[in-house]
């Protein structure tokens, strides 16, 4: 973890396995509107998995299914072996989402957001509670913002009060939607640094959801793109940097081109 | 049809989150600093709303009473008339409905948001049941407050009839005679019927609000339509459950 050593640092998980999610023939629709095409892949224990793809195919709706917030339509997800809709997973593994738009208590001050999780499930004392919170805070470099509410705070502090919430569960499945799309390059490469040494040392098992290139390039196991609601690549980060594929290709490096503008295009 | 359906399924999504809450029910003890704050954001915030209205109706009562009455000469009844009607059945659902008004749109307005902006569903990823951590609470709250609510309403309403029975012309009763007329005329059976009659409403009116604001899809115009709609499930809700329960407790 990327803070200072002296500290104790209190995430230490309590020994458990690392867990691993599989997704078999996902398919959803809201209506007629098909988001997601028979997605099948998995994440095996302890490894980084990243998902990236244009906006709107379906990545985020894809999360909601491994944490059981939305129904396949068919197909199924388990978690553990276990299948995501069911409450007993969700008390069998801990796992936290670092939703994309942040989805902080707005009633709770930045401190009572991150400890909801810890005094609800009675993991300490509240000296403990205050040590791993003000720990979380410290790393994200919040701790200014402890007594502030969320209305009081910039986009990207948002998302890093979302990210310090999830550090506090001490997950061992994290899932991470678009972790780094609002903070400036220092704080993103701090947040690629910090899903790494939690894989490294605790063997969280991790999905991130991202647009980041070089979060991809640096620290995936392995990576997945997702494209009108199919997975159209699974590979590993080297073979990302030459892709093979003219799509990938094209999405991953796009290039500016000043004298044929792409939306000139859509307009012919 | 299509009505009729809606109609049921709230129905039964409001049972479904009754049990579930109920099932919760051992958490309450930890919980106690939100029960506090739901007794006070029930109980102290309505108070003076409840006090005023309850005055006025009372003060209604007896002035129409006496003005029907005085050509009966009967108009010495007036402190049983008021001191009945108040406590079976007029502050029961004056507080029900103040609470609809008051309390109920605003739990579904909260609750609405935290879905809407995905807070209920951080909650489930948490494995911190909302029922638990939302609903409880506040229904707890409300059965604890609804009743001493309801006793204020009866005795500012009989208070308020004391008065107008005092000081208007036509009737001018000692507020002597008018309480111990309503003490004579009223059994604490009365009181009690009342009292149930208002716990029911109260938790009707909070349960369904919940489940309206934990239902809510869409964005802020839905959270708007979630309120109107609380608002006026519940009103419709304390008129029926009020024939039933009379007529259950006659
Ligand atoms: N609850 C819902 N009801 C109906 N349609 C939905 C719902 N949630 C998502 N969608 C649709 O599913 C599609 C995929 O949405 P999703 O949020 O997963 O995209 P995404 O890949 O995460 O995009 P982005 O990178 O912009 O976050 C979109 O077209 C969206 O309109
Ligand atoms: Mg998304």
């Amino acid at each position: 973890m990327p803070c200072s050593s002296h500290t104790r640092n209190p995430f230490t998980a309590i020994e458990t396995p690392a867990v691993g999610v599989t997704v078999e023939n996902l398919s959803k629709s809201f209506g007629d509107h098909v988001v997601l095409h028979d997605v099948s892949f998995s994440v095996e224990p302890g490894e980084i998995f990243v998902l990236m793809g244009p906006s709107g195919t379906g990545k985020s709706v894809l999360l909601k299914h491994i944490v059981g917030l939305e129904a396949p339509s068919s197909g199924r997800v388990l978690v553990n072996g276990h299948d995501a809709l069911a409450k007993e997973t969700r008390e069998q593994v801990r796992m936290a989402m670092v939703f994309q738009s942040g989805a902080l208590f707005n009633s709770l001050t930045v401190y009572d957001n991150l400890a909801l999780y810890p005094r609800e499930h009675r993991v300490s004392n509240e000296a403990g509670i205050r040590e791993k919170v003000m720990h979380a805070l410290q790393i994200l470099s919040l701790e200014d913002t402890a007594q502030k509410f969320p209305s009081e705070l910039s986009g990207g502090m948002k998302k890093r009060v979302a990210i310090a919430r999830a550090l506090v569960m001490e997950p061992q499945l994290m899932l991470y939607d678009e972790p780094t799309s609002e903070l400036d390059p220092v704080m993103s490469a701090t947040i690629s640094e910090i899903i790494a040494s939690l894989k490294d040392e605790y063997h969280v098992t991790t999905l991130v959801v991202s647009h980041d290139r070089d979060l991809a390039l640096n620290i995936a196991d392995r990576v997945g793109i997702m494209m009108d609601g199919r997975l159209i690549f699974l590979g590993t980060p080297a073979e990302l940097r030459e892709p093979k594929d003219a799509q990938v290709a094209g999405f991953l490096y796009p290039k500016i081109d000043l004298k044929h503008p792409r939306f000139k295009k859509l307009e012919t | 049809m299509k009505q009729l359906n809606s109609i049921l399924e709230g129905f039964g999504s409001t049972l479904q989150l009754l049990v579930r809450t109920f099932s919760y029910i051992g958490s309450l003890p930890r919980q106690r600093a939100r029960f506090i704050e739901q007794c006070y954001l029930i109980g102290y915030t309505t108070l003076p709303i409840v006090a005023i209205l309850s005055f006025f109706i009372g003060a209604v009562l007896a002035l129409q009473a006496g003005y029907s009455m005085q050509n009966f000469g009967a108009k010495q009844f007036i402190g049983s008339l008021v001191g009945l009607s108040m406590a079976r059945e007029l502050g029961p659902v004056m507080v029900a409905i103040l609470l609809a008004g008051r309390v109920g749109s605003a739990i579904t307005a909260e609750l609405a948001s935290m879905k809407v902006y995905q807070e209920v569903d951080a909650l489930e990823t948490m494995n911190i049941p909302p029922a638990r951590m939302l609903v409880l609470p506040r229904l707890a709250a409300v059965l604890v407050m609804v009743p001493v609510l309801a006793i204020i309403a009866d005795l500012v309403g009989w208070f308020g009839g004391a008065i107008v029975a005092k000081y208007t012309s036509f009737i001018s009763i000692e507020p002597e005679a008018y309480f111990s007329v309503l003490r004579r005329y009223m059994k604490f059976q009365d009181v009690m019927n009342g009292l149930i009659k208002a716990e029911t409403f109260g938790f009707g009116v909070v349960l369904v609000c919940c489940n309206i604001g934990l239902n809510t899809r869409g964005g802020p115009r839905e959270i708007g339509a979630a309120v109107t709609r609380a608002v006026v499930v519940s009103l419709i809700l304390i008129l029926v459950l009020d024939y039933f329960v009379t007529k259950i407790l006659l």
